[in-house]
């Protein structure tokens, strides 16, 4: 058991999350080797984002145990802080900051040395194509330089687990491409456990070493893109997921931040 | 520490970057000054009171901080709604000390826009009585400042979204300002008025502010001090836990 935790850098065991009678995590239980690529694939509502916050300590799990670098989210919630990093589904940089101030400010948060902290940011944004651009607003940046940005900002405390919710959505496929080259050399590089979450499917075959799908709050099948397509006799990743999590639409209420959004939408028009 | 301050530091940066919203929010409290100041004066001189600008710059300085700090909370949401908010609650820092960076930062902020405020009523003709005071003016501005800021804490930690701030300016900031003795002097007050007045913490920032200004207190220097501090302590506290309870 403990030999088994030592290698699972992240690991769920029985994982429930109930809301108000309704179950959005249904008994899951997963292990992510160290230095492993691992796809969570769902379909919309099948429980990956809610599984994203607890890994993440942002919601505390209503039954199950977990462990993030050996370390419990719900009972030392800052040493999992310190071991991870996210980028979020949505936008999460401060767009009235520069990129330089922006990744100071997460700096400062996560008590990277002052020393230290300088060479790292100027590696980092020069990784991700940034250098040049660090003393510019965010807010004039493109959807493909925020994520690049954001990407560099989660790495900067050297952490050991990389969380990338749906980090391509919405983007163009040269930019996804992009993103999907920078994060694979990040993690050779920094030796990072990359815990993703995407809609492309594509993509998912690509890039995941492992990949877990999640559908009603289950986990329906594990294991690399080669054998879920084995499994299920399809011929791609994609064929393989609507095999497992069937052709039905799913319906998500629109939460007040999903409605502001809306609203920003249509005031500021555009994303 | 550091955490508290580069959040504070996040704060000033937004707000000197933004002069739209330091014009714009100047607006409202130079309005009131001119139009009740110069408007209201030859009534108020015959009644007896003396100069009104005199007695309504301190109160008008109030009403630039109240309506800076407590519309100040719109930022919580603004960082839910862009996300910025979610980069604050995973880091691995403890949830008091971003509210604590964050609400010191926006009450920097409304303490600023209030001297702005002041520097206006000096051009309007404002003269305060004896300028030595100023430091402890200072002082009582930074206390409403923290006051109200912690009420913005709390609004923005409760409300969703943005539409329920309609209400939050209809009932909370403009009884605060209008029940505040910062447009009429307290002791003429038919009885209930004088008791919501009495009952109203930003009354006390008027009357501490006036009473320094232009000498003349009603509530006495040392209780305007206490309920101020003591409301300040308490309203953050409440701010500090419903932030702590924010889910994204």
């Amino acid at each position: 058991m403990v030999g088994k935790m030592m290698a699972a850098i992240i690991e769920a065991r029985d994982l429930v999350k109930r809301f108000d009678g309704f179950t959005a995590v249904d008994h899951i239980s997963f292990a992510v080797e160290a230095g492993v690529i691992f796809g969570f694939l769902g379909p919309n509502g099948a429980g990956k984002t809610t599984t994203i916050k607890m890994l993440t300590t942002v919601l505390a799990p209503s039954e199950g145990r977990l462990w993030i670098a050996g370390h419990d989210p719900v009972k030392e919630p800052l040493l999992v802080r310190r071991a991870f990093g996210i980028v979020f589904q949505d936008p999460s940089l401060d767009g009235e900051l520069t990129a330089a101030e922006n990744m100071e400010l997460h700096g400062v948060l996560y008590g990277v040395p002052r020393a230290d902290r300088r060479a790292r940011v100027e590696a980092l944004l020069r990784f991700v194509g940034l250098w040049e651009r660090r003393d510019d607003y965010v807010k004039r940046f493109s959807g493909g330089m925020r994520r690049r940005l954001e990407i560099a900002r989660a790495l900067q405390h050297r952490p050991r687990v990389l969380f990338l919710d749906e980090p391509t959505a919405g983007l163009d496929p040269q930019t996804r491409n992009q993103i999907w080259e920078f994060i694979r050399g990040l993690c050779r590089d920094e030796h990072v456990t990359v815990f993703f979450t995407t809609h492309y499917m594509e993509e998912a075959e690509r890039v995941a070493d492992r990949i877990a799908v999640i559908d009603h709050g289950r986990i329906v099948a594990e294991g690399t893109a080669a054998a879920l397509r084995q499994q299920t006799g399809g011929r791609t990743l994609e064929d393989a997921f609507i095999t497992l999590t069937g052709h039905s639409i799913r319906e998500a209420d629109a939460t007040p931040v999903d409605r502001m959004r809306m609203m920003r939408r249509v005031w500021l028009g555009r994303r | 520490m550091n955490a508290v301050y580069i959040l504070w530091l996040r704060q000033l940066k937004r707000y000197f970057r933004s002069r739209a919203r330091m014009i714009g929010s100047l607006g409202q409290p130079t309005l009131f000054l001119l139009a009740l100041g110069f408007g209201l004066g030859p009534t108020f001189a015959r009644a007896g009171h003396g100069d009104y600008v005199q007695f309504l710059a301190p109160g008008i300085v109030a009403m630039g901080i109240l309506f800076t700090a407590v519309f100040s909370g719109i930022e919580i949401i603004w960082d839910r709604q862009f996300g910025f908010l979610k980069e604050t609650l995973v880091a691995p820092v403890s949830r008091l000390k971003i509210v604590l960076g964050q609400t010191l930062g926006r009450a920097t902020v409304a303490l600023i826009q209030g001297s702005i405020v002041f520097l206006v009523c000096l051009a309007a003709g404002f003269r305060p009585a004896q300028p030595l005071l100023l430091p402890l003016a200072l002082l009582f501005m930074a206390l409403i400042a923290i006051m109200c800021t912690a009420i913005g804490t709390v609004v923005g930690s409760v409300l969703q979204d943005m539409q329920g701030f309609q209400l939050i300016i209809n009932f909370i900031v403009l009884p605060l300002f209008l029940f505040s003795s910062a447009l009429f002097p307290v002791p003429d007050l038919p009885g209930a008025v004088r008791v919501v007045v009495q009952l109203n913490p930003l009354s006390y920032g008027v009357d501490g502010l006036r009473g320094v200004l232009t000498s003349g207190f009603v509530f006495g220097v040392a209780t305007d001090f206490a309920v101020l501090g003591g409301l300040a302590a308490i309203l953050l506290a409440i701010g500090a836990y419903l932030f702590s309870k924010i889910e994204v």
